[in-house]
């Protein structure tokens, strides 16, 4: 199971059992978003992605929602303009009608929120599943309008990490929906459509974002530890500045789990130029007309010390090192 | 929660820094709670800490106690066909003797992760065919929980769900530390006392340790500014020579305890002598079914007797719980023990001091770097 948490196992999974087998050069940059179609002239981009969640509706979203969120977003942090999405479901036997009526209202809606269509799609019913399971898999294919390309390579020390808002809710509001069901919690998914917001930061910043990547599985930490890693610079977040809703810190603490670890579905980490700061935070504010757009903030930024690591300063003062989750993030026991 | 006395986290390092400063030698202070361990790790506590203060982390993990006869009981209980073992989250990845629960899983076995001891009992109200057996583990914190789930079983007359009670008390640990034979010069000098434990026990619980032992304890809060005046506390007793009990975390803390939550466990459980992962055994240290409700005892109604502790060549869990060495001090650590690849349970837990070392230790040698101008004065040895 851990190898599918979008930890450090499925990274090991990835490089040693997926990429020696499949192994070529656009593949080989591991694009966790979309990868680059060079016959195109870099301007098609092209990602997929498959949903499963348990349970299948929560609060705030549910697998038709993210299905489509999760997808346009990909593409949005690739610096693609989504065209179209096709959209494949897998349901086992007893799984209700109604049931797959709402998954795929939902999906409608939140389409229509992107402003993007289903083009084209497939259907495979299984055998009986106890309880009856559904997933959905997309893939979405965008065009890239400018030249340049958000890229790991173009952060440089002194650029600024910002995030469009409160980390961890999604992750916890599913694991509460699931593990808890009779908790009483204010907790709700983020699942948000970002491309438009993000669409417009990058046409209206330009060159000043060099980076840009969506925060799910392995959340926050996750994408800080790997813009540290991969491009070697030492990165530097600010505890007090990353916002955490206070019922998601009480649900975290409850569960022994980090805010910082958990998975958003409406989240964007953005890397950006010092002058571009204030414009980023402007144009990400502008969209504050739902839950994944609230309090966009400066949490930290890329330092000149050459050492690929993510380091976390505390509230207390004190410093830690941010690292990627390991696989499934399992809640303790008191 | 609001502290007692409200403080800002600057003013409270300050205060650390200058009361370390008045004492002339090295203090070793131990907490013995997996959300203590947790919070200072998280919060870069050990980094800040004074050059002749070090903070243990004792025996308050609830996996990392548990002995390896004990994950082995776990995993042949589960491994009957018609079981469905109930457990909790970190539990699943320690390694027993042979495989863990996570890989007997895959293997077919039915294991439930559970939230709740009660969610064990509406698995076996649900479902009368099937077999459900609670792994009771940890401290007074989920005893009484363990205790409700019988009872309420009891209640409901099912003959379907039994309780392996693996449970532990955090006292008998404390002094069982405190007795052990240690090298010259290394001694637990104050206890940080565990917040939620206490809750349930009460502060007074603590007693015996400061007055038959002489070492201070301090009840204190999870919030890392509450746990640093917590040992600012302790620090100022051994400054002063003074043993006493402080509670520092009234608002959930009192003298007696949760009556309700002692009585539950008086109900169903009695002391009884246990094996700890590391120390042997403790008398008076675990807690057993009594007769009363020996037909919900799995240990009786599968008729289990605890194997003996193969626990893995190498490994030194036992001695990091316990503070006699530190994870880095074991061989195995970061190279075949890691998170991805746990041998101990101290590097599987969250609250485990082996997973938190591996996790923020990198972080400690760079805080190490460029420390606070406030020192102690030299070490005397």
């Amino acid at each position: 199971m851990a190898h599918g948490g979008g930890g450090q196992l499925t990274d090991e999974l990835i490089a040693d059992r997926i990429l020696p087998r499949l192994d070529n050069d656009v593949l080989r940059s591991l694009g966790d978003s979309a990868s680059l179609m060079p016959t195109f002239n870099d301007r098609v981009a092209l990602t997929i992605d498959s949903y499963v969640v348990q349970p299948w509706r929560f609060p705030g979203g549910d697998i038709g929602r993210i299905a489509v969120c999760g997808t346009v977003n990909d593409l949005a942090v690739a610096g693609a303009v989504p065209i179209g999405l096709a959209l494949s479901i897998v349901v086992s036997e007893g799984f209700a009608m109604a049931d797959l009526e709402d998954v795929l209202d939902s999906v409608a809606a939140a389409a229509d929120e992107a402003g993007v269509t289903i083009v084209t799609g497939d259907t495979k019913v299984i055998d009986h599943h106890d309880p009856p399971e559904i997933t959905l898999t997309t893939a979405g294919v965008g065009r890239r309008p400018l030249q340049h390309h958000p890229d790991l390579a173009r952060v440089q020390p002194g650029d600024r990490v910002i995030i469009n808002g409160p980390v961890g809710d999604h992750g916890l509001a599913v694991m509460l929906a699931r593990e808890m069901p009779d908790m009483q919690t204010t907790l709700r998914s983020d699942a948000a459509p970002l491309n438009r917001v993000i669409e417009d930061c990058w046409h209206g910043v330009g060159n000043g974002i060099a980076f840009m990547r969506d925060a799910t599985r392995g959340g926050l930490a996750g994408v800080a530890s790997d813009v540290a890693a991969q491009t070697g610079w030492h990165v530097v977040l600010r505890e007090d500045a990353i916002p955490v809703r206070p019922a998601a810190r009480h649900a975290a603490d409850l569960l022994g789990l980090d805010p910082l670890d958990l998975a958003n579905e409406g989240k964007v980490v953005i890397v950006a130029r010092p002058e571009a700061q204030d414009r980023v935070l402007a144009l990400l504010g502008a969209h504050e007309d739902g839950p994944a757009y609230t309090k966009p903030t400066v949490i930290g930024e890329v330092t000149d010390q050459r050492d690929g690591v993510c380091e976390l300063h505390t509230t207390l003062g004190g410093r830690r090192v941010l690292q990627k989750p390991y696989g499934e993030e399992l809640p303790r026991i008191c | 929660m609001m502290p007692s006395r409200p403080q800002d986290s600057a003013s409270v390092i300050r205060r650390l820094h200058e009361v370390a400063e008045q004492i002339p030698d090295r203090v070793q202070l131990m907490e013995v709670c997996g959300t203590h361990t947790m919070s200072a790790f998280r919060s870069g506590l050990h980094g800040l800490l004074p050059r002749n203060v070090e903070l243990l982390s004792g025996p308050g993990c609830p996996v990392c106690v548990t002995a390896q006869g004990h994950i082995d009981l776990m995993l042949e209980v589960a491994q009957r066909h018609d079981v469905t073992l109930c457990t909790y989250g970190d539990m699943m990845r320690v390694p027993g003797s042979r495989g863990s629960l996570e890989s007997i899983r895959c293997d077919g076995a039915d294991i439930r992760v559970v939230y709740s001891a009660l969610d064990a009992v509406r698995l076996a109200e649900r479902d009368p065919g099937r077999r459900v057996v609670l792994a009771a583990i940890g401290f007074e914190t989920t005893a009484p929980t363990a205790a409700a789930a019988l009872l309420r079983a009891h209640q409901l007359a099912l003959d379907n769900f039994s309780v392996l009670a693996c449970l532990k008390l955090v006292v008998p640990a404390m002094t069982a530390v405190l007795s052990q034979p240690r090298p010259k010069r290394l001694g637990v000098r104050g206890f940080l006392c565990p917040g939620h434990v206490s809750a349930v026990i009460g502060s007074d619980a603590f007693v015996p340790v400061v007055d038959d032992f002489q070492v201070p304890c301090v009840i204190g809060g999870f919030e890392p500014t509450l746990m640093t005046a917590a040992i600012v506390a302790l620090l100022e007793q051994v400054r002063d020579g003074r043993t006493e009990l402080e509670n520092l975390y009234p608002q959930v803390v009192t003298p007696a305890g949760n009556g309700i939550a002692q009585r539950w466990m008086n109900e169903v459980f009695e002391p009884v002598v246990t094996r700890w992962r590391g120390m042997g055994t403790i008398p008076g240290s675990g807690l057993a079914i009594r007769g009363a409700y020996r037909g919900y005892d799995a240990r009786r109604v599968y008729d289990l007797s605890t194997p003996p502790d193969n626990e893995p060549a190498g490994c030194r869990c036992g001695e990091v719980i316990t503070g006699l060495v530190r994870p880095d001090q074991c061989s195995l650590f970061g190279s075949q023990c890691n998170p991805t690849h746990p041998i101990g349970p101290c590097m599987v837990s969250g609250e485990g001091t082996c997973q938190a070392w591996f996790k923020y230790r990198r972080a400690e040698v760079a805080s190490r770097r460029s420390r606070p101008k406030i020192r102690a004065k030299a070490v005397a040895t």
